[in-house]
């Protein structure tokens, strides 16, 4: 069964996406690509057209972007049913799915009414890039715990202090690293800004 | 060469690819960068040329090139080989970007068979053509048992093939595409680089992309991963040497091309890539052969 029923799309009441969709989703790929790529750096996407209520900049561009009908979508009920998922069965045509097993991507505002990162898709042996890519839409991506992070794509170190993210959370980065080659793949967006920790990344809470 | 303007009236989208397929293929490459070293399938489309000539290294240029791209493309380290120039005009036409042959001013350097011997830098992505990219398809022909073999991590086959060499050869024989541990998980193909550019790909400071258009596979190593090249305590990896330096340009250290000059036997050794050695001699360097006759084609511009 879908998240919602169907329902019909009231045109009228969908905010615009990219104005030039070719430009601005390669635009925001290369961001997307360039945090993926370096875990812990901070892309800036305020170029990206203003999401729907309840999405920010940088969410909803990283929906435009990767988002499609090859991708089983899972929406947090704060989004389900509102302004956003119609933008998104309306401009990226994903279907969205109630089974986080089965989600290519999810997307999560209310973070501390989430599943565990462990309830989602963790990839196949043979096949890890079946698993769920999450975006959690966080209240900043400064000013909370400081956190440390080696792996691929990191020089030395580097520091992330992600914001509004709930007790244990890290403990679940942990054990999502620990079992690589399974695991999912983590995007954070505030606001205009994005960065994201694939389950390469080896995450230790400062003090710990 | 001059960029064709955007024109609204082409007949292709921007950058060949149509969008969906850019974006099952940006999909991939973000799979790639987190699982280092694993090939993540793809749907691998027909491209205008044949498989063979460069569709991975086209496809994954094609999903990730913007307008303010600069665009290098090489072929065996140089710029003005045919398979080059042509991808190198294709994205110049398709993609209305700037093309060079310096690879410091390049965002994007696309690649056949070598990595610049200049240093790359954060920013740039270096895109391989990759015809193989399963390091273990020569030992083991089925896929569904070399997936098993990179799911558990079983990599025996690969290390009884090196010894063999070693005990049949002297040394480990292999000189292209030699295999690498990409971050201590993954068994990968270096793609055929020869071996002298295996140590540049470990803590690297582009992101390295690659690409199989006819085996329908995209892996990648980000930057700063450690990219280990497999050998042994008591056969260590080696890279190769040449007693020769550049005829052109006299670089000691740059992996070299030999060049028949006649029927009598004459040779010159010659840097393979050919921006490094045109900026050496543009700097003053003389190779003991630089005022032959190829010197004055090697700096024309392609």
């Amino acid at each position: 069964m879908s998240a919602s029923a169907p329902t019909v799309l009231d045109l009228a009441e969908i905010a615009p996406a990219f104005n030039d969709p070719t430009r601005e989703s390669q635009a925001v790929f290369r961001k997307v690509m360039d945090a993926v790529a370096r875990p812990g750096t901070i892309q800036d996407l305020a170029f990206a057209p203003e999401a729907p209520d309840g999405l920010d900049r940088a969410a909803g561009a990283v929906a435009l972007t990767l988002f499609d009908f090859e991708t089983p979508t899972w929406l947090d009920p704060a989004l389900r049913g509102g302004n956003a998922e119609s933008w998104m069965r309306f401009h990226c045509g994903c279907p969205l799915t109630d089974d986080p097993v089965k989600a290519a991507f999810a997307l999560i505002t209310d973070v501390m009414g989430a599943p565990a990162l462990a309830a989602f898709n963790q990839g196949d042996a043979k096949y890890p890039d079946r698993s769920t890519t999450l975006v959690f839409q966080l209240p900043g991506l400064e000013g909370g715990p400081r956190v440390t992070l080696t792996g691929p794509g990191i020089k030395g170190e580097a520091l992330l202090a992600l914001a509004g993210l709930p007790e244990g959370f890290w403990d679940q980065v942990r054990a999502n690293q620990a079992k690589f080659q399974f695991g999912v793949d983590l995007i954070f967006v505030a606001g205009d800004r994005l960065t994201a920790l694939p389950r390469s990344t080896r995450a230790t809470i400062q003090g710990n | 060469m001059t960029a064709r303007p955007n024109q609204p009236e082409r007949y292709y989208n921007y950058a060949y690819l149509d969008e969906q397929t850019k974006r099952m293929i940006r999909r991939s490459i973000l799979k790639a960068l987190a699982i280092p070293g694993y090939q993540v399938p793809f749907g691998s489309r027909e491209m205008p040329v044949p498989y063979g000539w460069g569709t991975g290294g086209i496809q994954l240029t094609a999903a990730i090139i913007g307008p303010d791209d600069v665009y290098k493309c090489i072929d065996q380290g140089a710029d003005d080989t045919t398979n080059a120039v042509s991808i190198r005009r294709f994205f110049a036409q398709v993609a209305d970007v700037a093309v060079t042959e310096d690879t410091g001013k390049a965002t994007i350097i696309q690649t056949r068979h070598r990595i610049p011997e200049q240093p790359l830098k954060a920013g740039q992505v270096l895109v391989f053509q990759v015809p193989q990219p399963e390091p273990l398809r020569g030992l083991e022909a089925r896929e569904t048992e070399t997936r098993a073999m990179h799911a558990y991590e079983e990599y025996g086959l690969q290390y009884v093939s090196l010894y063999e060499s070693v005990a049949t050869y002297g040394r480990i024989a292999s000189t292209v595409g030699y295999p690498t541990m990409v971050d201590e998980r993954y068994l990968m193909s270096p793609s055929p680089i020869p071996k002298f550019d295996n140590p540049k790909m470990g803590d690297n400071e582009a992101i390295l992309l690659f690409g199989a258009g006819r085996e329908k596979r995209i892996y990648a190593v980000p930057p700063h991963t450690s990219v280990r090249s497999l050998d042994f305590e008591d056969y260590p990896f080696e890279t190769q040497t040449w007693e020769e330096d550049c005829a052109l340009c006299g670089a000691e250290e740059s992996y070299l091309d030999e060049v028949v000059l006649d029927d009598a036997g004459t040779r010159m050794f010659v840097c393979s890539d050919s921006h490094f050695c045109a900026d050496r001699r543009a700097a003053g360097h003389i190779g003991p052969m630089a005022d032959h006759e190829l010197a004055a084609l090697e700096t024309e511009p392609a």
